[in-house]
């Protein structure tokens, strides 16, 4: 079904769903081919996930432990299981739907470290243009070539990017607690 | 099914270019001494909520326009990532205020796929019998203020009249009129109380001839039909290019609908039909409402037969490291106790993985891309807004009509700002 799509770097199928991973560098290409060839004529949506962490906190938690807990070490909660690794720090992913009488469903991962940046698929699909600037927004990932690449839910002159990682509950700097 | 037209740009679409959300003033067409930029919004009465729509104005027509959200941004998804799955259910109903149930079946649905765990029959089907009337109170907030604002005041009163009916039924079941959080993982959170099924019926029996009162009241008002028909055109192309779904997807001509193309819950078990029109104008729009307002009636009662056929069975899976257990055992089983502290202080494990569940809301598809990590907090959440998409669209309905019908095209669109920001 997947095959030829330019770019494909890996395919996943999981919870019986497809994901194709795919190059940054084409991902325009691969898009381009997936709505031309293969019949996915809409962008149902496409959003940004931040990695950073992934993995290295311990897994807490108190149920799925066949084996049981060890209730004598301190502050157990279960035993640490380290999830599978991530190739960079930024997803993009992207849900295809393909509106016709054989509908499907796929999705397009692409990997991106801090700085990197990735082609826009507005001329592919326009809805990625608010889209895309939701994933700058909240992210900080750019897309290149994209016509109007601005903050879309955060007020312009908002410092950071909220749904990084790296970016703290109740952050926000708070108006006048320290003006005389 | 109509013949499915290709996403590309086709020449005469009337997206924007370059940027398909933007009306850009076009110089030689238009005066710029005449021009009048003005602010719609965001605390406008006829808006729907906070957006903020930049106008630029060539007498009484729309010559330029430029829609800015984010007023109504919470954070939904941060916050989310904090909460263990069984506290974040409270979250995402809040995001698409009026069709809550969707938004908490979207979320409770992914959380089930990755932890493939089954639900009871009857959960599915009340599920479903709760998501149509939800639905029907959507269509029927949408009607009321829609109509409202195009200068049709008494509309609003019907359309309430019945839309206290359908909280009446959601008081009664959940205890609450919205904002219910009556889905759980694994199903339901409480049984189904007795008198439900008898309300349930007679609301669903009413339904229809409550919806051709407001038709009586609106389909043949000259002044009704001169606001709505022809006004805010979408074609099926640029539908499907703007990523449109639901009631604005159908209106343009295009048989879309996740109840039917892609079943979920039982949708493949009633018998419903899916309205759709052509022009994809103000209109239509307003007539698939209609519509879907009588076919989620008819799933109602197709609903509740069934669900009087599984009275006394269960309505929640006894997976107890899932769920939490009967109230009565927390008196006399230890275990239990445990059980139930646990699951509401440190939470489940969900397993490591991502998926993407959709489903069709009242404002077309309400999907969620869930990842998470192994543990009992998702790793990110991301809810696909209808409303999202339904905006991007206003660029190219406004072209070329009177700054009126900007309000006629807006409220046609039926965002609700809590799902564009969330």
């Amino acid at each position: 079904m997947t095959a030829g799509v330019p770019g494909v770097v890996e395919t996943v199928e999981a919870h019986g769903e497809t994901t194709l991973v795919v190059d940054p560098a084409r991902i325009v290409e691969a898009c381009t081919h997936l709505r031309d060839v293969e019949g996915y004529n809409v962008l149902a949506d496409l959003c940004g996930v931040d990695y950073l962490g992934w993995g290295t906190k311990e897994v807490a938690g108190y149920l799925g432990t066949a084996a049981g807990r060890d209730l004598n070490a301190a502050g157990s909660q279960g035993f640490a299981r380290v999830p599978t690794p991530r190739p960079k720090r930024f997803a993009v992913a992207y849900h295809l739907l393909r509106v016709s009488d054989e509908p499907a469903r796929l999705r397009l991962e692409a990997w991106l470290d801090e700085g990197e940046q990735i082609d826009s698929v507005v001329p592919v699909w326009p809805v990625a243009d608010w889209n895309e600037r939701e994933a700058y927004d909240l992210f900080g990932i750019v897309f290149r070539g994209h016509p109007n690449l601005v903050r879309i839910l955060m007020p312009e002159d908002w410092e950071g990017h909220p749904l990084r990682k790296d970016y703290p509950l109740g952050g926000e700097p708070v108006r006048f607690s320290g003006e005389r | 099914m109509a013949v499915m037209p290709a996403t590309r740009i086709y020449e005469g679409t009337r997206i924007p270019s370059p940027c398909p959300t933007i009306l850009e003033l076009d110089p030689t067409k238009h005066d710029l001494e005449d021009i009048l930029t003005i602010n719609f919004g965001p605390n406008h009465p006829s808006t729907h909520g906070v957006l903020r729509l930049i106008v630029d104005l060539d007498g009484e027509r729309v010559a330029g326009l430029k829609a800015v959200i984010g007023y109504l941004h919470t954070g939904f998804e941060k916050t989310m990532e904090s909460k263990t799955y069984w506290k974040g259910i409270t979250y995402p109903e809040r995001i698409d205020y009026l069709s809550f149930q969707a938004n908490e079946l979207v979320f409770v649905m992914a959380i089930e796929k990755l932890l493939a765990i089954e639900t009871p029959e009857k959960a599915t089907w009340m599920r479903m019998c709760l998501s149509e009337l939800n639905r029907i109170h959507s269509h029927l907030v949408w009607l009321g203020t829609s109509a409202l604002e195009i200068g049709a005041i008494s509309m609003f009163w019907y359309a309430f009249r019945e839309r206290d009916l359908v909280l009446d039924l959601f008081e009664m079941v959940t205890g609450v009129r919205m904002h219910t959080r009556y889905f759980q993982v694994g199903g339901l959170a409480e049984d189904i109380p007795e008198g439900f099924y008898a309300e349930a019926r007679a609301l669903a029996r009413h339904m229809p001839s409550a919806v051709d009162d407001y038709e009586g009241l609106l389909d043949r008002n000259k002044i009704w039909l001169e606001r709505t028909k022809g006004i805010g055109p979408l074609s099926a192309d640029d539908a499907l290019a703007l990523g449109q779904s639901g009631p604005m997807l159908r209106a343009s001509g295009v048989d879309w609908d996740l109840r039917k193309t892609m079943p979920y819950l039982a949708y493949d078990e009633v018998d419903f039909e899916v309205p759709v029109y052509e022009n994809g104008d103000v209109y239509d729009r307003y007539k698939v409402h209609m519509d879907e307002m009588r076919a989620s009636a008819r799933i109602v009662g197709q609903c509740v037969t069934r669900l009087e056929e599984l009275r006394g069975e269960p309505w929640i899976t006894d997976d107890r490291k899932v769920v939490l257990p009967p109230r009565e055992e927390l008196h006399t089983s230890m275990e239990s106790l445990i059980h139930h502290f646990k699951i509401v202080t440190e939470g489940y494990l969900v397993p490591e993985g991502s998926v993407y569940v959709a489903i069709e809301s009242a404002r077309g598809e309400c999907g969620c891309y869930l990842v998470s990590d192994g543990g009992p907090k998702p790793w990110r959440v991301k809810f696909r807004a209808p409303s999202f998409a339904a905006l991007q669209a206003t660029a190219t309905c406004v072209r070329d009509t009177a700054v009126a019908d900007l309000v006629a095209v807006a409220a046609s669109l039926d965002p609700v700002m809590g799902d564009v920001d969330r």
